[in-house]
């Protein structure tokens, strides 16, 4: 049985087409998933993302337990700032990928994806024991709901007197929305400038239909989880269980400007990772652009000249190429001439440098 | 609550029939139903005009955001017309299932595979959502 979020009352008057999604009962679209994309491209989607998880970690030495737990920085972080950042194993093998924001000197918030954040607390816990600072799963008493597109600021302006013009891109201050207490961060998951809302589960209703109000006029709509993984694929965002995974360490992703070598102290996976941050990968994480309309998808193989040389790791219609694309993770010198096989069919690819969308600041 | 036309005949697989009474040459396309279960349509695959299928054969596909299912020919015979129009613009499909998202026409030889009216067919789909 699927949990439900706050605000599964609100998605059922909406006509939402419901879907399990890491064990909660989540809004997959509440009409057309290519029009709530192109809403958030274009106005602004409003999305209910309570199934992610909040673990706080406190005390004197909160920031020195997460430089030892994660492979960011985080002691160096100032207050009010998020960063993103991995929890990865003794083998440097991704755990979850991470967004933490410093809300005090002796206060944190990590979340985590809604498929990992039991794990990452219960390894939180065990990795911070050494440390003076606690470790706490506050996930189920917040709600979060993201305010994404182009006019998401005006909207939220209507609604807070906090100062959004100054918050910066992955900032985060609390504030009060609508007459309730909310952490306001300024991150996203869509390739859009935006905000998230974490608020108590109690306040989430109230301040969904204040944020549809007061969006009604920018062509604000509610959006989905389909339209937000055509969202973030387009904008080359990785995602757990696809492009990440324990099987594939931070460097393998590209992504090995996260891990913070020069922090001081050792930290978990250090000298796996250390080991690995000089050798080429076998396989590097690519964007395809299909030359036909048949899309390639999660688990599809990457050929050229009939032979296997990567997987597909995303793939969906992209609303703003107006092409199918694809990430895949393909080898090292396979160079240009690649084909998708598509249930048998191998369809050609162009490659294409990530991300396949960015917006114009 | 889908729309499901009581004269039009049905399938397991979401699929319509229409003509099956006054003629032998069937138009066949998938269920309101079936569209809204996958979302916006961005791919259709049609037989080719001037095929043999066999009733129950897989003979396209139609594509979602999120995922792909298989067309098949709830009839056997040949395949005298494909609709161009949807494949040009697959969200044919989800604005107008029953008109002019119709996929193919067959010129029926032998028995259609078991069919459904739309009271059954009904039944079928509020006993899976």
């Amino acid at each position: 049985m699927s949990r439900p979020t706050p605000l599964r009352d609100v998605h059922e008057s909406l006509g939402a087409t419901l879907t399990d999604f890491a064990g909660w009962l989540m809004p997959l679209r509440y009409g057309s998933e290519s029009a709530e994309h192109n809403a958030v491209r274009t106005a602004a989607g409003l999305f209910d993302l309570s199934h992610m998880g909040e673990i706080f970690v406190t005390g004197p030495q909160a920031g020195q337990a997460l430089d030892y737990a994660l492979v960011g920085h985080l002691s160096a972080l100032v207050p009010g700032r998020a960063r993103y950042t991995m929890i990865v194993n003794e083998r440097g093998g991704v755990l979850d990928d991470l967004i933490v924001y410093r809300l005090g000197d002796e206060e944190f918030m990590v979340v985590a994806n809604a498929s990992n954040y039991e794990k990452v607390a219960a390894e939180l816990a065990d990795r911070a024991k050494p440390y003076d600072a606690a470790v706490e799963d506050r996930s189920d008493r917040y709600a979060l709901i993201a305010v994404q597109g182009p006019r998401a600021q005006e909207i939220l302006a209507t609604l807070t007197d906090a100062d959004l013009a100054g918050l910066k891109y992955y900032a985060g201050l609390p504030g009060v929305v609508d007459g309730r207490q909310a952490l306001i961060a300024r991150t996203g998951y869509t390739g859009e400038d935006g905000f998230e809302l974490f608020v108590a589960n109690e306040d989430a209703v109230p301040l969904w239909h204040a944020l549809t109000r007061a969006g009604e006029p920018y062509g604000l709509r509610p959006a989905g989880l389909s339209s937000r993984d055509t969202l973030r694929l387009e904008a080359g965002m990785p995602l757990y269980g696809n492009e990440l995974g324990p099987d594939l360490t931070p460097f393998d992703a590209g992504l090995g400007r996260v891990v913070k070598f020069d922090k001081p102290g050792d930290f978990v996976g250090r000298s796996a990772l250390e080991a690995v941050k000089d050798t080429p990968p076998r396989r590097r994480l690519v964007g395809l652009v299909a030359r036909g309309r048949r899309v390639p998808r999660h688990g599809y193989p990457v050929t050229k000249d009939g032979a296997v040389v990567g997987e597909v790791t995303s793939g969906a219609p992209s609303q703003t190429l107006g092409k199918p694309i694809a990430m895949a993770y393909v080898d090292t010198g396979a160079g240009e001439g690649l084909a998708v096989d598509i249930r048998g069919s191998h369809e050609a690819m162009d490659l294409v440098e990530l991300p396949f969308y960015r917006r114009n600041k | 609550m889908s729309d499901i036309p009581d004269e039009l005949s049905y399938t397991k697989e979401h699929e319509w029939i229409a003509g099956l009474d006054e003629a032998i040459t069937v138009t066949i396309g998938i269920t309101a139903y079936a569209a809204e279960a996958l979302g916006d349509v961005v791919f259709v695959q049609l037989p080719d005009a001037g095929a043999t299928v066999a009733a129950g054969d897989s003979v396209g596909e139609v594509e979602s955001t999120k995922s792909v299912s298989e067309i098949y020919s709830p009839v056997g015979g040949e395949v005298v017309e494909v609709n161009q129009a949807v494949v040009d613009d697959p969200s044919l499909v989800n604005n107008d299932p029953y008109g002019e998202g119709w996929m193919f026409r067959v010129r029926v030889e032998g028995d259609p595979e078991d069919l459904l009216s739309a009271e059954e067919y009904t039944a079928l789909t509020s006993g899976e959502s």
